[in-house]
C-alpha cells in the first residue's frame, strides 16, 4: 500500500529529458504552469497535452506510472472540478435551489480538470527524470543569489535531499513496523475513524523514536565526513548549459508563443 | 614518532544528568598504533571498545588523559578537521551513513566538503567504487541495494578521502554472511595495497583473526595486546573477558583439557587445526 506512492519519485535513466540540466527543468517546470494558467481555449490544452506527451514518449518513462501518480490528488481536483462547476455565474442551463450549473461553469470545471492534471503530470516528470541531488542542486544554485541576503539556501538543499534519500527507508521501516505490530495482535483495520486513529500510535512512536536516532547517527557520520555547512565546498557534478538545453528552451517558447497567439482568438 | 594514533591514559564518561555519577566507560586506556598496522579490538557489549573508536576521530573527546592523532591533540578544535581528515569512520548500520540519493553521489559527499576539484573527485569516486567493486553500481539508489554493498559504498566513501587511518566500528554486525565476507575483503584490501592504517573493531573471532594485532578491551581498559596467535591461546583469560575464542582453537583446547592431548592449540585457519587433529589421530 505504501509502496503506490510515487510522487517524489526519480526512475534513472539515460533519455535526452534526463540529462537536460536541472536548472532549465526547474524553470520550463515554473513556466509550463504559467502557461497551463493562460491557455484558454481548446487549441491550445491540445498543443500542451501533445507537447507533454512527447516529453513523457522522450523520457521513457512508462505512461503507467505517470498516471499513477495522479491518483492521490483525484480527490482534490474532482472536488476543485465540482465547486467550479456549481458555482460559476453565467448562463444558467439547470437550477436546484442554491445550486446551479452554466455553460460556463462546464467549461471552466473541465479547464479546470485538464489544467491540474497536466500541471501534476508535468511536475511528477521533473521529480521521475531528475534526480533529488540534481533537483536541489538545480534550486540551490537557481536561489544562490539569495545567500547575499543571509538565506540558508544551501542548507534548505541539504534538508530537501536528505529528506528524499530517507523517504523510502522510512517508508520499508513502516512496513516491517506494521507488520511486527500486527504479529502482536494489533488491529489497523477495523472499528471507527477514531479507533483506527489510535491503532496507529504504536505505528508512529516508535517510527518517529528510529527516525530520530537515524537523524543522530546521519549527523555524526556527516561530521566525520567534514561536513561543515556551505564552507569551501565544491561539486563533482558541475551544471553546464548544454544544446539540449537551448534545444528545449527553442521548442518550449515555440509552445508559449503559439498558445499566446491563440489565447487571442479564444481558442 | 611513527604512530598514527597514541593515547595516554585515556579516559571517558558519558554525561549524565546532574546529581549522578557520570559511569566511566574508559578507564585510563594506554595504546599506540603504528603507520599501516591492521589492529581489531575485541570486545564483549560495554567494554568500551565503540567508545574508543569514537576518540580516535574527535567524535568523543576524552574527559581525562589524551589521545594524539598524527601527534595532533584532539581536544584541541583546531585540530578537529584534520584529524577527521586523517582518520576516517565506517559506522555499523550502512543505512545511516550514507547521505546521498545515487551512489556515486554519496561517494563523493566528503571530497566536496574538502573543495577538491571537480575533475578530481570524478576521478578519485571512480578509482574508490572500482576498488570496492561496486562501480556497476554507481548510479543506483543506495536502498536498492544488500547490506554489504551498502556498506562497500561507504567504504568506497572512506576509500576516496584517501585518509591515513580508517577506523571500523563494527561494520559487519547488521551484514549477513555473505555481506561480512565481501567487506571484510575490501577492509584487508584497504590495507594491504592502499597501506592505509585499519583499526577494526569487532565482536567476531574470525575477523579478528585476519588482523596483524589483536587489543582485547575489556571494562574500558586494555586487557590483552599482541598478535592474533599470541592472544587466542590463552583461551581462558578470553572466556574470563567474557568473548569466545575462534572454533578451531576451541577445539583443540577443550580436547587437551578433557583427554590431556597435550595439543598445540594456536590453530587460527581450519586448514592448521585440521592437521594438528590429523596428526593427533593417527
Amino acid at each position: 500500500m505504501l509502496k503506490d506512492i510515487t510522487i517524489g519519485q526519480f526512475f534513472p535513466g539515460d533519455s535526452a529529458v534526463h540529462r537536460l540540466d536541472p536548472r532549465v527543468k526547474i524553470v520550463l517546470t515554473v513556466a509550463f504552469i504559467v502557461l497551463l494558467f493562460l491557455a484558454n481555449g481548446p487549441v491550445s490544452y491540445a498543443i500542451i497535452l501533445a507537447f507533454l506527451a512527447i516529453i513523457i514518449g522522450i523520457s521513457r518513462i512508462s505512461p503507467k506510472m505517470v498516471v499513477r501518480g495522479l491518483k492521490p490528488v483525484l480527490f482534490i481536483v474532482m472536488f476543485t472540478a465540482l465547486l467550479n462547476l456549481f458555482y460559476t455565474p453565467g448562463d444558467y442551463i439547470w437550477q436546484w435551489g442554491f445550486l446551479h450549473i452554466s455553460v460556463e461553469g462546464i467549461r471552466t470545471a473541465i479547464f479546470m480538470v485538464i489544467r491540474l492534471m497536466l500541471l501534476i503530470i508535468a511536475t511528477s516528470m521533473l521529480t521521475y527524470t531528475t534526480s533529488p541531488i540534481q533537483l536541489t542542486d538545480g534550486l540551490e544554485r537557481l536561489l544562490s543569489p539569495l545567500k547575499k541576503l543571509h538565506a540558508p539556501v544551501h542548507e534548505l538543499s541539504m534538508m530537501m535531499s536528505i529528506a528524499l534519500r530517507f523517504i523510502p527507508t522510512l517508508i520499508e521501516e513502516t512496513e516491517k513496523i506494521i507488520s511486527a505490530q500486527k504479529a502482536r495482535g494489533a488491529d489497523f483495520e477495523s472499528g471507527n475513524l477514531i479507533q483506527r486513529a489510535k491503532a496507529m500510535i504504536p505505528i508512529l512512536v516508535p517510527l518517529f523514536i528510529s527516525a530520530f536516532r537515524r537523524a543522530d547517527e546521519l549527523a555524526t557520520a556527516m561530521e566525520c565526513r567534514l561536513y561543515r555547512g556551505d564552507v569551501g565546498r565544491t561539486r563533482m557534478r558541475q551544471l553546464k548549459i548544454a544544446r539540449v538545453d537551448f534545444g528545449a528552451l527553442g521548442i518550449f517558447v515555440l509552445v508559449f508563443a503559439a498558445v499566446i497567439a491563440l489565447r487571442q482568438f479564444g481558442l | 614518532m611513527s604512530d598514527i594514533i597514541k593515547t595516554e591514559n585515556l579516559q571517558y564518561a558519558y554525561p549524565v544528568e546532574e546529581g549522578q555519577l557520570a559511569v566511566p566507560v574508559l578507564k585510563g586506556v594506554n595504546l599506540s598504533i603504528k603507520r599501516g598496522e591492521f589492529v581489531a579490538v575485541l570486545g564483549h557489549n560495554g567494554s568500551g571498545k565503540s567508545t574508543l573508536a569514537g576518540c580516535f576521530n574527535a567524535i568523543r573527546l576524552p574527559t581525562g588523559g589524551v589521545c594524539y592523532v598524527d601527534m595532533m591533540d584532539t581536544r584541541d578544535e583546531k585540530n578537529t578537521y584534520e584529524v577527521r581528515k586523517t582518520v576516517a569512520m565506517v559506522f555499523q548500520n550502512p543505512d545511516n551513513q550514507l547521505v546521498a540519493t545515487v551512489v556515486e553521489e554519496d561517494v563523493a559527499f566528503a571530497l566536496e566538503n574538502m573543495g577538491v576539484p571537480p575533475a578530481e573527485i570524478r576521478k578519485r569516486v571512480d578509482d574508490a567504487l572500482k576498488a570496492v567493486g561496486m562501480y556497476e553500481y554507481r548510479k543506483q539508489a543506495p536502498h536498492r541495494l544488500s547490506g554489504g554493498q551498502k556498506q562497500r559504498v561507504a567504504i568506497a566513501g572512506v576509500i576516496a578521502m584517501m585518509p591515513r587511518c580508517v577506523v571500523l566500528d563494527e561494520p559487519t554486525a547488521m551484514l549477513d554472511p555473505q555481506g561480512r565476507r565481501e567487506v571484510m575483503a575490501v577492509v584487508r584490501e584497504l590495507n594491504k595495497t592502499y597501506g592505509i592504517t585499519v583499526i577494526l573493531i569487532t565482536h567476531h573471532m574470525d575477523e579478528a583473526v585476519q588482523a596483524q594485532r589483536v587489543v582485547v578491551m575489556h571494562q574500558g581498559n586494555v586487557l590483552m595486546d599482541g598478535t592474533p596467535r599470541e592472544i587466542f591461546t590463552q583461551v581462558d583469560t578470553l572466556r574470563a573477558a567474557s568473548l569466545t575464542v575462534p572454533q578451531t582453537i576451541e577445539v583443540l583446547h577443550d580436547l587437551d583439557k578433557q583427554d590431556g592431548a597435550a595439543l598445540p592449540i594456536d590453530a587460527l585457519s581450519v586448514g592448521e587445526c585440521a592437521d594438528i587433529l590429523e596428526t593427533y589421530l593417527q
